[in-house]
């Protein structure tokens, strides 16, 4: 379990890490907190030629709040942001998710911009940009975009993210005014992989379920308020589209089943905390 | 930019437990690799190698996280503390005098990393609740101790009585 032999690069800009990345081609991966690569490296199932290290890149560690928009630079760590003592206020779902990212150990290095670039289906982070309609914001040498959140994740592991590119940071809406969040997940223990894990935004008009660990990727769905019945038809209407596959951690009938329960749990906490 | 080639074995130099440590690592060498083989530093303990067990958590610039999640380059010019700098001449900390009192380690495999956790995240969280402590320890597999004894040590260690019913 140790990584094959590669070329370890530490630039010192976004564009000293851009032309590497562009000089590397396919033969480069790029690596911030490490805590889904560095697992893939030791096992080998990732061997690049080169490593270009973005963790210590001071023009990706910033946090910036503007125009609606909480900002987080591609290096910030998880539990950086997660410290930071206006999340609750400002993105509330994100207080209530980040805690369910791995363990405390592995927090402290996995950054928010690598959970995004890694693309696993069951993540949570990937989950609450969905929810909180979220853009990713991607750099080459040659140019600067922006993808929203919905066209982002492809599928597992698979990003609309060019070989050339960088995830720069990534944007997640702030808290509107009026809207309340939930946030539930099922794993075998905390910290473990979600089976499945659901966020729940309740607005005066709409309900917005985005539900990870289902689908190839992290898929949300709007409604009205709807309750009742017409809710539980919602629901299951939702799971079955969502599919889901089955695995060593659980059926696809149970993760449908997952969707059903915990999706009305889930708005059901968001609704309480909007008309208590 | 710093680029460091493959196949040649780098000079990485650590303040190790306060002491500058200089060793060689090829860019691919593992941090938890470095410590034990290059450094002569045994007591960071390696499982699983990727992530899951928590045995290799080290310190580094005073935050406890996977030395077999980060490269020996990564940490060139930094601060790793593992578990042989917590005692100070001799004398255990009040922490390590609570695993001993409290019987929280038989085999002792898990229980440098967990101490190293706890040196970080008791700073954050001085007053933990059980229900915290015990979401912290799931970063650590203890297949000897049942945790019980773990969650009664920290909190003792922090003042405080442990609540549940299967202790
Ligand atoms: S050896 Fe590092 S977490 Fe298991
Ligand atoms: S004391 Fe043996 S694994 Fe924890």
């Amino acid at each position: 379990m140790k990584p094959a032999p590669f070329d370890y690069l530490r630039p010192a800009t976004v564009a000293d890490a851009l032309a590497a990345l562009a000089a590397g081609g396919d033969d480069a991966r790029l690596i911030a907190g490490g805590q889904s690569l560095m697992p893939m490296l030791n096992m080998r199932l990732v061997t690049p030629r080169t490593l270009i290290d973005l963790s210590a890149l001071p023009e990706l560690r910033r946090v910036e709040v503007a125009d609606g928009w909480l900002t987080v630079g591609a290096a910030v760590t998880q539990n950086e942001l997660l410290a930071r003592p206006t999340l609750a206020t400002e993105a509330p779902l994100l207080a209530a998710a980040l805690p369910w990212v791995g363990h405390f150990q592995t927090r402290n290095r996995g950054t928010v911009g690598g959970s995004v670039a890694h693309a696993d289906p069951s993540a949570e982070i990937p989950l609450c940009l969905v929810a909180l309609e979220g853009e990713v914001v991607l750099r080459s040498a040659r140019k600067r975009r922006t993808v929203p959140a919905s066209g982002f994740f492809i599928g597992p592991l698979t990003t609309a993210r060019a070989a050339d590119e960088i995830v720069e940071a990534v944007r997640f809406r702030l808290r509107k005014p009026g809207a309340a969040y939930g946030f539930r997940e099922m794993g075998m223990r905390h910290g473990d992989f979600a089976i499945t894990a659901l966020a729940a935004t309740v607005e005066a008009d709409r309900i917005r379920l985005s539900v990870g660990g289902v689908a190839d990727r992290p898929t949300a769905r709007d409604w009205p308020r709807l309750e009742g019945a017409a809710l539980d038809e919602a629901l299951n209407a939702f799971a079955w589209d969502l599919g889901g596959d089955d695995d060593q951690h659980a059926t696809a009938t149970y993760r449908r089943t997952l969707v059903r329960r915990l999706g009305r749990a889930v708005i059901e906490d968001a609704q309480t905390e909007l008309t208590p | 930019m710093t680029a460091l080639a493959a196949g040649t074995r780098h000079p990485v130099t650590i303040t190790l437990n306060g002491q500058p440590r200089t060793g060689h690592a090829h860019p691919r060498t593992l941090l938890s690799d470095f410590l034990r083989h290059e450094l002569g530093a045994h007591s960071t303990r390696v499982g699983c190698e990727h992530g899951v067990c928590g045995a290799c958590t080290v310190r580094i610039d005073g935050v406890a996280q996977r030395a077999c999640l980060t490269l020996a380059v990564q940490v060139d010019g930094r601060r790793v503390d593992t578990v042989e700098g917590l005692a100070r001449e001799g004398r255990m900390t009040a922490l390590q005098d609570a695993f001993h009192r409290h019987h929280a380690l038989q085999c002792g495999f898990c229980t440098a990393g967990i101490l190293m956790s706890l040196a970080d995240w008791l700073v954050r969280v001085p007053k933990p609740t059980e229900a915290e402590l015990r979401d912290m320890l799931s970063g650590h597999l203890c297949r000897c101790t049942g945790y019980a004894a773990i969650v009664r040590a920290v909190m003792d260690v922090t003042g405080q009585t442990t609540e549940s019913v299967h202790v």
